[in-house]
Order: C-alpha cells, then structure tokens, then sequence
C-alpha cells in the first residue's frame, strides 16, 4: 500500500465530515502539509488549507481552467484532482512565478500586451502558458491556442493573451531571458 | 429524498460525497478491495469524468481505489504481436508518442481532440475505454482496432474483445471486482491505415459525431480487412460491422467507401439534444465515415 497516513477525525462523533488523510506536498519548492477529508479537491487544498488563494474558482465543473496549476511540470484543472492524488508530488501555483522580486516573463507578457481585464483567468492562464513554453518554447500561434483551449477568458477575445505568450516566449529565448523555465 | 449538506458544502460548493480512499501499490492488492467492496467501489485513473460525475452526485461510491500508485501500468510498447497501452497512460502520452504518431494515426487523430489539453494530462486511456460512456472517443477506435482488453480480478486474468466490451450506457463487460490493466491493439501492418474523425461545437465539448476507421490493404490494392466504428449516435460507441462486411474485397474507392457510409448509418439511433437534431447527427454519420475512409485509404497508400 502507497505510504498513506489516515489521519485522526480532528471532529471526532461529527458524521458530516470525514475520512480524513494527511497530504503531505511540495508546492513552489517548499513542503506543505495538512489533515484533510479524502474528498478535498486539490484547488480547496490549496486555498483553503494552504492559504493560496492565486489559483482560481471558476466553473468547478472542469470546463474552465481558472484552477489550472503545474502537477509535477504538468498544467491541469486542480478542481478535478483530489488532494490526497496529489500527496509527495510537486506542484507549483501563480505564487511560485516572481521569484526574489522578479516577475517572470509570462507575468511581464501579460502585462505588456494588456493579456487581461478582469484578471479572473490570468492565474490559469499564466499556468498553462508555463507548461506550454516548458514543453514548446518557440509556439507557433496556431500551438498557443491550442494549448490554451481548456482555459476561458469572458473578457479578452484571447487575442492580446496569445500576444502575451509570444511576448515571453520571445523574451525567455532572447540573450538576456536566459531560458528561465 | 433530503439532499445531505454539510457546512463545507456551503462554504465550498461544488465537492464530491465523502468516501473511503485507497491507493493500493499492487494489482492484486486493487482487486482485492474491489472485491471487499462488491460494486460500490470506484477505480480512480485520472478522475477527468467520475470526479465530475461525484461532485453532481450522480455516483456516490463508498470508496475510491485509487490506481496511480501501481508501478507499470502507464505505457506504451509495441512486440512481436500489438501495441500495448497501459490503463493508466495518459491520453496526452498518445499526443506525444512518436510511435503512435508514425503508425497508430487513428489514436493521435483521437487524442488530439479529447476533452482538452488540461483535461488530456490527467485523464487515462484506460479510463476513457473503460468508462462505458457512448460520447466518448477512444471506444470506436478501439472497435475499428479489434482491440482486446486485459483484465485482472482477484480469480485471474483474461481478454475481452472490444467488440464484446461495450454493453450499454456505462454498462461493460468489466465485472465490479475486475481491473483494467492493459490495451492490445493488433501490431501495425504494411498496407494499413486509420483515422479518427469528429464532429464537435467548441474545444472541451461531447462529439456531435465521430467515425473510427481502418483499413488493411492486399498487395494488389484492394481491402483485405476493414474496421469502422462510430462515437455518440447510440447507447454505445457502435461498431458498423455491415459496413465492414461491405468493404472487404472492394477497390478502396468512393462507390465502396459511399455504400459503407450508409451501412453505417442504419445502425445508429442517435438522440436529439443541444448537439443538434438526429437526423442532422445521422447526415453527419455518413459525412464522417467518408472522410474517415478516404483519409485511412490515403494513409494506407502511405499519405499522412
């Protein structure tokens, strides 16, 4: 059996709640735990338990990708994932983008290009553009659109989003972008 | 009956019944909680449709068994007799196979419009199979494949012909206590070609319509075998075996390729709903399973 620890029901006699595990992850580069009921979805997880409230609620129904985070390099829709899947993996939100006071390049994008209004779906959207110039970083446009699909924004029309994705991808390929994953 | 809230479901929303949650490390260990449970345990692949079916209530299993943390089950490897995937291969593993590219061309073309891209990196081609959802693409490929499903229950192990899986809505051959561990799909052969064709509103939709073909070619150029099968205008994915029947021994030609689209099309009963009428869906049949039968007729000459 996978190393799993059942937790202790922290409202003992309450039948509302419960079974409970503990989730032990790393999310940004830094260990994060809590005691959780095995039906937590992973985004409550992260916002609820650990406070990180940059990944968005939006559909709750897996059609929007507001929740999008990396799952071990991977971007998924973390409204659709348990906490307890996710126990000693590797997970990184819109938190984990600035790094010692820096933006990062797709940050820098969408600001450059205006790749928001309501800023509702940015988070998901910034997520999945990482994954995207991760795995692919010279997109054609046709590619960007493809790898945001799962990702709605209401506001934009998309067009300064892709426009925001080119703007990274053109500055983490320059001299002086330096490939920053 | 009085729907049952809790505090966290006002606070949270949408959230999923409350289950017991096992994550087993061996197959026989999976099975045997499986077992224990007698149908009302659910596997958890990648969780892309039972966690939404979950969190709408329309399952509420007692327990999730949980099969990411079995070592082996997630590949994809071709031997002297099939390709074989495992269940728990991601359906974007599809996407990024090189060998599935270059001679599985139906399961790229299929994988490629799955869901979506978020969607694809957790969900599993053993989930996508296995589930019994008609609307689902990777069913007919597997008919017009002739795949063959290996399953393991704590009694043994066997093969269920994907022709013999599908029974019904959601319903399958695959007993409450078995697992799916494997996919084999005949091994790729000179003179054959497939494709996958679907009809759909937006990106992340149900198909309105998908045709699953592949064609097997003698070395004088006509069709030595043929598979067609068809997504989304049944209670299951449907396989067009009269269709097929059509196309054996025939020039892989337009006259052949038009009586098997309407050899495909009396099989089907599709539903009208948002997706548009059915007689609208069932034009859409034949329009399909032309395109799908020109386009592995042209791979099958050794075209993309």
């Amino acid at each position: 059996m996978h190393e799993l620890v059942l937790a202790e029901m922290p409202s003992a006699g309450d039948e509302e709640t419960g079974p409970f595990v503990n989730v032990h992850v790393t999310v940004n580069g830094a260990p994060r735990s809590a005691t959780v009921e095995t039906r937590t979805l992973l985004v409550h997880f992260l916002r609820e338990n650990l406070s990180l409230t940059g990944t968005h609620i939006g559909c709750d129904t897996t059609n929007c990708g507001a929740c999008t985070i990396l799952l071990d390099g991977k971007a998924v829709k973390s409204c659709t994932i348990l906490a307890v899947q996710a126990d000693g993996r590797e997970l990184r939100t819109v938190e984990g983008l600035e790094t010692d006071g820096k933006l990062h390049p797709i940050q820098e994008g969408f600001i450059e290009e205006h790749g928001l209004q309501c800023g509702f779906c940015t988070p998901g959207m910034m997520m999945c553009s990482v994954a995207l110039l991760q795995k692919n970083p010279h997109p054609t446009e046709e590619q960007i659109r493809r790898a945001i699909s799962g990702n709605l924004c209401r506001c934009t029309g998309y067009v300064n989003i892709v426009k925001a994705i080119q703007h990274a991808a053109n500055k983490m390929a320059g001299p002086s972008g330096g490939g920053r994953p | 009956m009085t729907p049952r809230y809790s505090i966290a479901q006002e606070v949270w929303g949408v959230i999923p019944p409350r289950f017991e949650y096992f994550a087993p490390s061996s197959i026989d260990e999976a099975v045997q909680i499986l077992d224990r449970f007698g149908g009302e345990a659910k596997v958890l692949a990648g969780g892309q449709s039972l966690l939404p079916v979950m969190k709408l209530r329309l399952a509420e299993p007692r327990a999730l068994v949980d099969i990411n943390r079995i070592p082996d089950l997630a590949h994809i490897r071709e031997d002297a007799k099939s390709l074989r995937i495992g269940a728990t291969t991601r359906t974007n593993d599809l996407n990024d196979s090189e060998l599935i590219h270059a001679r599985y061309p139906i399961l790229s073309d299929a994988a490629y419009e799955i869901a979506d891209p978020l969607v694809r990196n957790m969900g599993t081609v053993g989930g996508n199979v296995s589930h019994g959802d008609p609307a689902n693409d990777l069913p007919a490929c597997m008919l017009a494949l002739g795949a063959h499903f290996v399953v393991r229950s704590p009694t043994g192990t066997r093969t269920i012909p994907a022709k013999e899986f599908y029974q019904d809505t959601f319903v399958t051959a695959l007993e409450s206590n078995e697992l799916l561990l494997e996919i084999q799909i005949p091994k790729a052969r000179p003179g054959q070609g497939n494709a996958y064709v679907k009809l759909e509103k937006r990106i992340g939709d149900f198909p309105i319509v998908g045709v699953a073909a592949n064609l097997v070619l003698t070395t004088k150029g006509t069709i030595e075998s043929a598979g067609l099968a068809l997504t989304a205008v049944g209670p299951t994915a449907l396989k067009a075996t009269e269709a097929e029947r059509h196309l054996v021994g025939k020039a892989p030609e337009d006259a052949a390729f038009q009586r098997a689209a309407e050899f495909a099309q009396e099989i089907t009963s599709p539903v009208s709903d948002l997706r548009g009428p059915a007689e609208y869906k069932r034009a859409m049949v034949r329009v399909l399973a032309l395109r799908a039968l020109h386009r592995a007729s042209a791979r099958a000459h050794g075209g993309a």
